[in-house]
């Protein structure tokens, strides 16, 4: 009894003690961070795990011999690793020559890009002209309305190239440019390439938020339109060129859509010949397993994959800042 | 010369902006214009090959098209409602989730930078090819990420026994309708949090954009956590939601099974009208989902400026 009565009077006390009373506020108020903190940990580890779990298994697979492959046992860490993968994958994808072309094909086409939307959209932006606001929609319903409710016109439309029958005027035949990257390079030439509309919307953005002082101060020294926007706008507009420039080098490299509607040879454009690899490979190569051809595909999707990541892993500020300051956002 | 004296100059700067706009506008006219059209014309006829696959001719055959698609045609109509709700269910989720993201994400802590990235890998690698290889290896190293919701319910490779789990939570008396959302949900979370790579970026710079001067007020004021998140944070990112939702509707459309079922009709089965007229059918669909959820969440936005 004496010792109840004991801690009653002790915890009477130090509830009226403020020193106490704070200590216990602050105990309160840590281990709510903690939690906190314990709960942030887990689910970002757990998001992160999603998204890079397969890509971890998809790079450790490539390396996986064929006892590997076989012996169950083996989990992500390949005991016998070896280059084999690499090898023949690197052979069959013809990787530096492919690659080259890829890298040709996708930088020429970010070029018109950065060019042709960056025009537009200062277009958009700066000059005042009869239904602008009709037109500023169109290029809002160009991002929205999927490529493949037009594709098939496109497409017939390529088959026999003959805009208002120029080109069979002056060679005496209709062109089919199915199969070359042609219509790509048309189509992006004229605004309408992969995301442009995106783009277009990204540097429209950005211009607008441009002081209207500078090309005031141009104008007044005397520079025309032409002289204001590629040597003063352009320069001012580095941040939203990067981003658009790496958007569609990426996206544009990644793409298979376009490249299979026109048929552009998988020679040029790298995302597609890695969808045949794995059948190529079991067909030259006589591996029939399709679990070990599968492992023969994953090191040509290592080998696809590389100079994306290390665009990314170099540029990798740059475009989330881009995607979060130029405009999309706002 | 006299003639070009006159121009004033706002006529001059004008003709200079179309001039600027010129390349996308013939653009517009050449390839989505006259494509628009094109689409519709071939969607009211047949379309006959001719030899050597190059070239064809339209026949005329009015709404006989439609007929076939809305009344014999076996899968369209069960697709494009599958297709549909799988968008009612998806873009509430990714919306939802790239919010709580961005929510995690914006407090600084270490290595913010590097789960940042993290989160924006799937954008980078959104090729097909990568995809499908990717969706493989998920469910070879997966174990617990199942890639459908079959699989997370018969998921006995993992030698866990899911539904087991199933059954204790729904003895919870919630309604079955929210329960199965939520399975759905979980099961679907690699797909999820695939597509939100965008999203959150966005969200994270809407964040980071509200004045700090609010959340000083309210704290001052003594709203909690909660309410600050409802009565500051909220109201300020609402105009991104819209973007998001447009941006996720069209993003998820463009690789949903209708989407794939009218390009194989047209370049498999080579049925151009038919395949014409489910592009343009789930075209005006999508837009007037995007018209109704535009309309009903902009009328609830709040714009700050």
């Amino acid at each position: 009894m004496e010792l109840v009565q004991k801690y009653k009077t002790e915890i009477e006390k130090l509830k009226n003690d403020k020193l106490f009373e704070n200590k216990r506020k602050k105990y309160v108020r840590k281990s709510k961070e903690a939690l906190l903190w314990l709960f942030r940990i887990v689910i970002l580890v757990g998001i992160c795990y999603v998204i890079l779990g397969p890509l971890i298994g998809i790079i450790s697979s490539s390396f996986f011999s064929d006892s590997d492959f076989a012996n169950k046992l083996v989990y992500v860490i390949p005991q016998n690793p070896t280059m084999e993968r690499y090898r023949l994958a690197w052979l069959r994808l013809d990787y530096i020559k492919t690659l080259g072309n890829s890298m040709a094909y996708v930088l020429s086409l970010m070029v018109i890009q950065v060019v042709i939307c960056s025009m537009v959209g200062y277009g958009f932006a700066r000059f005042e002209f009869p239904l602008k606001k009709l037109l500023f929609g169109l290029v809002v319903v160009m991002i929205v309305i999927p490529t493949h409710t037009v594709i098939l016109p496109i497409y017939v439309t390529f088959q026999e190239f003959d805009p208002l029958g120029l080109i069979s005027l002056i060679t005496g035949k209709v062109p089919n440019y199915l199969g070359s990257a042609k219509p790509m390079f048309i189509m992006t030439l004229f605004g309408c390439g992969l995301r442009s509309g995106l783009y277009i919307y990204i540097f429209n953005q950005f211009f607008r938020g441009l002081p209207k002082e500078i090309e005031e101060a141009a104008f007044v020294d005397g520079a025309g339109m032409w002289y204001t926007y590629f040597r003063i706008m352009l320069v001012n507009a580095i941040p939203s060129v990067l981003t658009v420039a790496i958007f569609s080098l990426v996206w544009q490299y990644n793409d298979t859509f376009f490249g299979n509607l026109f048929n552009i040879s998988p020679d040029i454009v790298i995302s597609r010949k890695i969808t045949t690899l794995q059948q190529t490979i079991s067909n030259v190569d006589k591996i029939m397993t399709p679990g070990i051809a599968r492992l023969y595909l994953y090191a040509g999707i290592v080998l696809v994959i590389l100079p994306v990541i290390i665009v990314y892993v170099v540029l990798q500020k740059r475009f989330i800042e881009g995607v979060e300051r130029s405009g999309i956002v706002g | 010369m006299k003639k070009r004296k006159k121009l004033t100059l706002s006529r001059k700067r004008a003709i200079v902006g179309l001039l600027f706009i010129s390349p996308w506008l013939i653009g517009f006219i050449l390839f989505y214009l006259r494509s628009l059209i094109m689409t519709v014309k071939f969607g009211v006829s047949v379309a006959t090959l001719q030899d050597g696959g190059v070239g064809y001719t339209l026949t005329y055959t009015g709404l006989s098209n439609f007929k076939e698609l809305f009344t014999s045609h076996p899968t369209f109509k069960p697709v494009l409602t599958a297709s549909m709700l799988d968008m009612v269910v998806d873009v509430p989720l990714i919306i939802f989730f790239s919010i709580f993201v961005a929510l995690l994400l914006n407090k600084k802590f270490k290595g913010r930078t590097f789960v940042r990235a993290v989160f924006f890998l799937p954008v980078i690698l959104n090729s097909e090819a990568i995809q499908q290889a990717i969706a493989l290896s998920t469910q070879l190293i997966g174990g617990g990420i199942a890639s459908s919701p079959d699989e997370i319910i018969s998921a006995t490779s993992t030698g866990v026994n899911i539904d087991y789990y199933i059954g204790l939570f729904r003895d919870l008396a919630i309604p079955d309708a929210v329960f199965d959302y939520i399975i759905e949900a979980v099961a679907q979370i690699s797909s999820i949090i695939t597509a939100s790579g965008v999203q959150i970026i966005i969200f994270i710079a809407a964040l980071q954009a509200v004045p700090s001067s609010l959340y000083e007020v309210s704290k001052i004021e003594g709203a909690t956590g909660y309410e600050t998140f409802w009565k500051v944070t909220f109201p300020m990112i609402m105009p991104l939601i819209l973007t998001n939702i447009v941006y996720t509707v069209v993003d998820n459309f463009a690789n949903s099974e209708v989407v794939q079922l009218s390009y194989n009709t047209i370049f498999t089965s080579k049925d151009y009208g038919l395949g014409s007229l489910m592009s343009l059918v789930s075209m005006v669909v999508v837009c007037l989902f995007l018209v109704i959820v535009c309309g009903l969440i902009s009328k609830k936005t709040f714009y700050y400026n």
